[in-house]
């Protein structure tokens, strides 16, 4: 151990950044390449993984993980950009899940039409349904969207509408499973960069404001339900996009996709990640799956060491590891003599 | 400034519950003149701006802009009508730097309309408008302070912040809170000569204020309020020497103080 009477830690931020948060003095390739690097690695790190993955079960993992990573991003946009805390994944996978199924299966239409119409009107279904709740913050707008999925679950079991308990079967698949897999990871590369960057376009700042202050914006003479709704939008055609590839991955439509795992999940995933960051939140569930599959073999006690993988994570890396490796990754740190 | 009436307000009344914040309040605010409002704590200056600005809604009575009623709109309407307010408890976006904080209200329909601030906003890019409008209001052009995150600023600053938020919108009417509250001498002294050039570019200012030696100097007229009823309305001087303000402001230091100066 270093002598902490004689030397103290010094930690310098790094000389490229200039008057502002995300606005940088490049001089070198080597400074350029510590800015895009991570990016890189994230990128080819994601397009490689179905090649690295030992075997076709854990290829199905990978896309299952995608469309967690989609409502993760969902998750993370929607209440740390937008103020509004929702746990509406499952509705939202629900929603996209169930009108491509419909689409699919009663009108023959191929995936590559049903995924992109099950998104968008999924999405506007949402927003319709969520738009009495909007003027609800934090914790009661999460409150509205929880109920949701569960109420749409039990409708479609009591009136054994749309295939009832057994749900739309014969589903279209994808292509083939290196299609499926390609197609779900380039939507989440797409979601993450495209989040990154809305939430620093002048109608992101919007919507932050919105979060910060929602009186203020009202001052500046700007309709703030208009805004919520449009930010709803976005979040939930993500959760629908994700909705209509399962029900291709699965083949299968039921109730299931009203599962509350994906409301829970992406939010567990945002917490380890690191919230707001928008690539924490996919490096939780990168995180999360593989070992919530992996602990399959603990049968009943999955769930135990599940638990306790979170809370470790929530103990010891409360801020996230995104947020937490950032930091680190921003700054020198070196030993000087006092 | 002119004799023309550019805001009315009629018999404004809020009720809460079982108490009357407002009752029958009437006045009129001139073209281009700078009204002051003044009046104990509780007196309901704030509920008073609240309802013409519509963040609440009032009990009765009607505000009337330009000759067209106005009360009963939603705040953004409202705003977007050109009738903008800070707030007496400051209300920045905290997590923004200071100049993307002016992008909110540079991105309103109404900045986009009116071209936003000296000719910006619908042609010009916004974080150099925004930038434009923080050194009229007093930040600093080359020094860091527009670019920090506003949560680190200091008071002086985010008071300027919440005027600037509504210069952006170019607006006809600005409604001060409390603008000088919490700030120092040196502060307010800076913030004097800014309300009387936002005068002279034409805006018609109503100000909330306590520190009355500061706003007598810049308010052409001045209006009382105590229990939520206006008891007198009139030029600095005829205020003060108003026996009802005296009772109203009984024992306190400064209406002495200022009449003695006055």
């Amino acid at each position: 151990m270093v002598n902490t009477e004689q030397f103290r830690r010094e930690r310098l931020d790094r000389g490229i950044k200039i008057r502002t948060d995300g606005l940088y003095a490049l001089m070198s390739w080597r400074e350029l390449s510590y800015l895009t690097l991570p990016r890189l690695i994230l990128i080819v790190g994601m397009l490689l993984l179905p090649l690295i993955v030992p075997g076709m079960y854990w290829q199905k993992v990978v896309t299952i993980l995608c469309i967690y990573a989609l409502l993760a991003i969902s998750f993370d946009f929607l209440a740390h950009y937008v103020g509004l805390v929702s746990l509406g994944g499952a509705f939202f996978i629900g929603a996209g899940g169930y009108l491509a199924a419909i689409l699919n299966s009663t009108y023959g239409f191929p995936p590559i039409l049903t995924i992109p119409i099950a998104t968008l009107v999924g999405a506007a279904v949402c927003t319709l349904l969520l738009l009495p709740c909007l003027p609800l913050r934090g914790v009661y707008f999460a409150i509205v969207t929880l109920m949701y999925p569960l109420v749409l679950a039990r409708i479609i079991e009591a009136l054994d509408i749309l295939g009832g308990t057994d749900g739309i079967v014969g589903v279209d698949s994808f292509a083939n499973r290196w299609v499926e897999q390609y197609a779900v990871i380039a939507m989440v590369l797409l979601a993450l960069f495209g989040i990154r960057r809305l939430v620093n376009l002048d109608i992101g700042l919007v919507f932050r404001a919105v979060m910060d202050n929602d009186q203020a914006v009202r001052a500046s003479g700007m309709n703030i339900s208009y805004y919520k709704a449009i930010a709803v939008f976005i979040g939930s055609a993500l959760g629908c996009l994700g909705g209509a590839c399962l029900v291709h991955i699965y083949m299968w439509c039921g109730i299931s996709l009203f599962a509350l795992d994906f409301s829970i999940l992406p939010i567990a995933a945002t917490v380890i990640g690191g919230s707001g960051t928008l690539v924490g939140p996919v490096l939780g569930c990168l995180i999360l799956v593989p070992i919530s599959e992996l602990l399959r073999e603990f049968g009943t006690l999955r769930i135990v060491f599940y638990s306790l993988i979170l809370m470790g994570f929530i103990v010891f890396r409360s801020e996230g590891l995104m947020v937490y490796g950032e930091r680190k990754y921003h700054q020198f740190q070196r030993w000087v003599k006092v | 400034m002119s004799e023309e009436t550019i805001l009315k307000v009629l018999n404004a009344t809020k009720t809460f519950g079982g108490v009357t914040a407002l009752s029958r309040v009437s006045f009129e605010v001139r073209q281009g003149e700078v009204l002051g409002i003044i009046g104990p704590n509780g007196s309901g200056k704030t509920t008073l701006i609240n309802c013409i600005t519509g963040f609440i809604k009032m009990s009765e009575g009607e505000v009337m802009y330009k000759g067209k009623k106005i009360s009963g709109k939603s705040a953004h309407k409202i705003a977007d009508m050109g009738i903008t307010r800070t707030f007496q408890i400051m209300r920045p976006y905290y997590t923004l730097p200071a100049y993307k904080n002016l992008i909110i209200p540079l991105f309103a329909p109404r900045a986009k309309r009116t071209g936003g601030w000296r000719g910006g906003g619908k042609l010009g890019d916004r974080d150099t408008v925004s930038v434009d409008i923080l050194e009229e209001i007093g930040f600093e052009r080359d020094s860091f302070v527009p670019y920090k995150i506003a949560s680190t600023l200091p008071t002086g600053y985010l008071k300027r912040l919440e005027l600037a938020r509504c210069l952006a919108l170019k607006p006809e009417i600005i409604l001060c809170d409390e603008v000088f509250s919490g700030l120092s001498m040196s502060e307010i002294a800076s913030m004097v000569p800014l309300i009387e050039r936002l005068q002279m570019d034409g805006i018609t200012i109503v100000m909330i204020e306590h520190r009355l030696r500061e706003l007598f100097q810049v308010a052409n007229r001045v209006m009382v309020l105590n229990f939520g009823v206006k008891l007198v309305e009139g030029t600095p001087e005829e205020v003060m020497a108003d026996e009802k303000v005296k009772e109203a402001y009984f024992g306190s230091q400064e209406v002495e103080e200022v009449m003695n100066y006055a």
